[in-house]
């Protein structure tokens, strides 16, 4: 795609890092292209803050480069390297007002007054905080403290914008609307970023693509849409999103789980006969009534507001179905798979046709 | 008024328990200590006040019968206690800038860098205080004749820094330590070098926990007697060694006017550390995390 022509707006190039002995960041490969945001997700301690500290020039790789448009930054200091970061607990310097907190790095550069007025005012007025300028850091709330760090970074306009766990320590509600925020802002400004989460809730709706960690390795790298429905290993699926999973066979239009269970699913082609992995999302189980689907009954119901969850008993598996709030829940359930992912020693098995339309 | 009002009112207005005689009997002694206490740090400075200013206080009496000022006078008027006093006031700054200048870097070392040893020398910084301080000062009173420093300037101002170093490593440890690196990391981010962000984050963010070192070794240095005693008699006699001969030359009340000369920085100092570490904007700052 774009390899061939313009470089890669950061390129994390089969980078290693020990720490204290272990291996953290493990031969890591990631391409991000110029203007996208890039999710790290992974669950704690797999290498996401490492890997983000050796592109701020934090750490040092001990193999491996780190390229920004296409220029090798591996050996250069943190000051002086085109990226910006946002440090999880904003750190932002509590002896400076807002307005000396955002304008330090430009007055580092010794640039005109007018001009460094002019530009710590629009990075403000883009993060919607002009009147919180004279205020300090401790007069401000969780929230705003977030949006002053991000304008410290974006006023410095960096090639790589680098977040680390950036809304970890908002509310809920602060989080979605913040997260949001910067997703607007990163794409007005157009800048390449990386954004470190281990929220697959916020990778899923601010990504372009997301890589997911594991172990320091990259287990999958794709856009949110095709991590969710074809996710690469059983890993990511399980790390992203609910998914059910059984250890069975699959035959032509079913699959058979343990205790013989034979449940009806579209799409399911016959493949050996061999056991494999067999994930179902919640929201791909079909639940009614009546009709030819295996027999279940309902353990747990678990109101979700919009939406309902069964716990139902299938054999000796528990299933667990999103469903309509409208649905009637009698105890006795006929269960079908709209769609199932299979794995054979852990890795997706590629599916001959496209996946089925619900 | 609402039914719903009215019982947010009632609880308000129904009466306090009656105090047991246990919690009476509680409370007065809380009250009995907090007198003695104060007997007993606010009594001998009052003590120490209406000495100062008295002719004759016959014993069994609550106010000395005779008032004076003459003590003020010749403590004023004697030209060597005034001398002492100027002295004190020089080597009470060289010892705080002089103990700044060796002990800050090695606090910054202590609380930024892991290096072998760094607990075991933390620790041992204790030592200096942990002994009874003459018998150090006697021992290196015999390195300090090798060296020529008996009587000297030089030798009085390492005397007294032994008595600092302790304030000055650990209490700007402290406040070094309780920077987040990632504030001074987000400076180099922004594009500092590593001297710029000590001077500009570092340093200032610390700045109280160093003033409070710099105060209370300023005070170390000014109270210091017995060390400055036997290294510098007889070239430098300072305020607190002034007092050994003061105690025996003149009337105990002239004493008392040198001892309250003697407070009156400490007790300006103190406030004023109190005053920076408890009420700035910086103690807040520092809960950012
Ligand atoms: N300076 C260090 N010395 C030794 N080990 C370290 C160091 N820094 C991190 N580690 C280890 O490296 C591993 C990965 O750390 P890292 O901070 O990259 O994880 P993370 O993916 O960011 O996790 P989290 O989501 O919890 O922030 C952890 O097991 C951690 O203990
Ligand atoms: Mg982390």
């Amino acid at each position: 795609m774009s390899e061939s022509t313009t470089p890669a707006g950061l390129l994390i190039d089969r980078v290693s890092k020990d720490l204290a002995g272990r291996t953290i960041v493990d031969d890591m490969q990631l391409e991000v292209r110029a203007g996208e945001l890039t999710c790290l997700l992974g669950p704690s301690g797999c290498g996401k803050t490492t890997t983000l500290r050796m592109v701020g020039g934090f750490l040092q790789p001990d193999a491996g480069a780190i390229l920004i448009d296409g220029v090798d930054v591996s050996r250069l200091a943190p000051e002086k390297r085109p990226t910006a970061m946002v440090f999880q607990n904003y750190a932002l310097w509590p002896h400076m007002s807002v307005f000396k907190n955002v304008s330090f790095g430009l007055r580092l550069r010794r640039l005109p007054r007018r001009e460094i007025r002019d530009r710590v005012e629009q990075v403000l007025e883009l993060v919607g905080l002009t009147h919180h300028m004279n205020s300090f850091p401790a007069q401000i709330s969780g929230g705003e403290q977030q949006r002053v760090a991000l304008a410290r970074a974006l006023v410095l306009e960096p090639k790589v914008l680098l977040l680390d766990e950036p809304l970890s320590n908002l509310d809920a509600k602060l989080r979605v609307r913040v997260r949001e925020d910067i997703r607007e802002i990163q794409q007005r400004v157009g800048i390449t970023t990386v954004f470190v989460t281990h929220d697959q809730d916020e990778a899923l709706s601010i990504s372009d693509r997301i890589a997911v960690m594991s172990g320091g390795r990259v287990e999958q790298y794709a856009d949110p849409t095709t991590l969710y429905r074809e996710p690469a290993t059983h890993f990511v699926a399980s790390f992203v999103g609910a998914m059910n999973f059984y250890t069975g066979t699959v035959a032509d239009g079913a699959v058979e789980i343990a205790g013989g269970v034979r449940v009806p699913c579209e799409g399911a082609r016959r493949n050996g006969g061999a056991p494999v992995e067999i994930g179902v999302r919640p929201e791909d189980v079909m639940v009614s009534t009546a009709g030819d689907g295996a027999e279940a009954h309902v353990l747990r119901e678990i109101p979700r507001g919009h939406y309902k969850e069964l716990v139902m008993q299938l054999g000796e598996a528990e299933v667990r179905a999103f469903v309509g709030p409208e649905v009637s829940t009698s105890e006795r359930q006929r269960v079908r798979f709209a769609r199932a992912v299979v794995y054979a020693e852990g890795v997706l098995r590629p599916s001959t046709e496209p996946a089925p339309l619900r | 008024m609402s039914v719903v009002e009215q019982a947010a009112v009632l609880p308000a207005a129904r009466p306090r328990p009656r105090p047991t005689a246990r919690s009476v009997a509680l409370r007065s002694l809380g009250v009995v200590f907090v007198l003695a206490l104060l007997v007993f740090m606010v009594g001998p400075i009052l003590w120490l006040a209406l000495r100062a200013f008295s002719n004759v206080w016959p014993y069994p009496r609550f106010l000395p019968s005779d008032w004076t000022m003459k003590w003020w006078h010749s403590v004023f008027a004697d030209k060597s206690l005034g001398h002492s006093i100027k002295l004190s006031f020089e080597f009470a700054p060289v010892v705080t800038v002089a103990s700044a200048v060796i002990c800050l870097p090695a606090a910054y070392a202590f609380s930024r860098f892991n290096f072998p040893g760094r607990r075991f020398l933390l620790v041992s910084l204790f030592a200096t205080n942990a002994f009874p301080k003459i018998g150090l000062y006697i021992s290196m009173a015999g390195v300090f004749y090798t060296f020529n420093l008996m009587g000297t300037f030089l030798g009085v101002v390492i005397v007294q820094l032994i008595g600092t170093v302790v304030f000055m490593t650990w209490i700007p440890t402290a406040a070094f330590s309780s920077i987040p690196r990632s504030l001074e990391e987000a400076a180099r981010d922004a594009g500092a070098g590593p001297l710029r962000v000590f001077f500009r984050i570092t340093f200032p963010l610390a700045a109280p926990g160093i003033f409070v070192a710099m105060i209370l070794s300023f005070l170390a240095s000014f109270d210091e007697a017995q060390g400055t005693f036997l290294v510098g008699i007889p070239n430098y006699i300072t305020m607190p060694t002034e007092m050994y001969t003061l105690v025996l030359n003149y009337p105990e009340q002239a004493a008392a006017v040198f001892s309250i000369l003697l407070a009156i920085p400490s007790v300006i100092l103190m406030s004023l550390a109190r005053k920076h570490v408890m009420g700035g904007r910086l103690a807040e700052g520092f809960q950012i995390r």
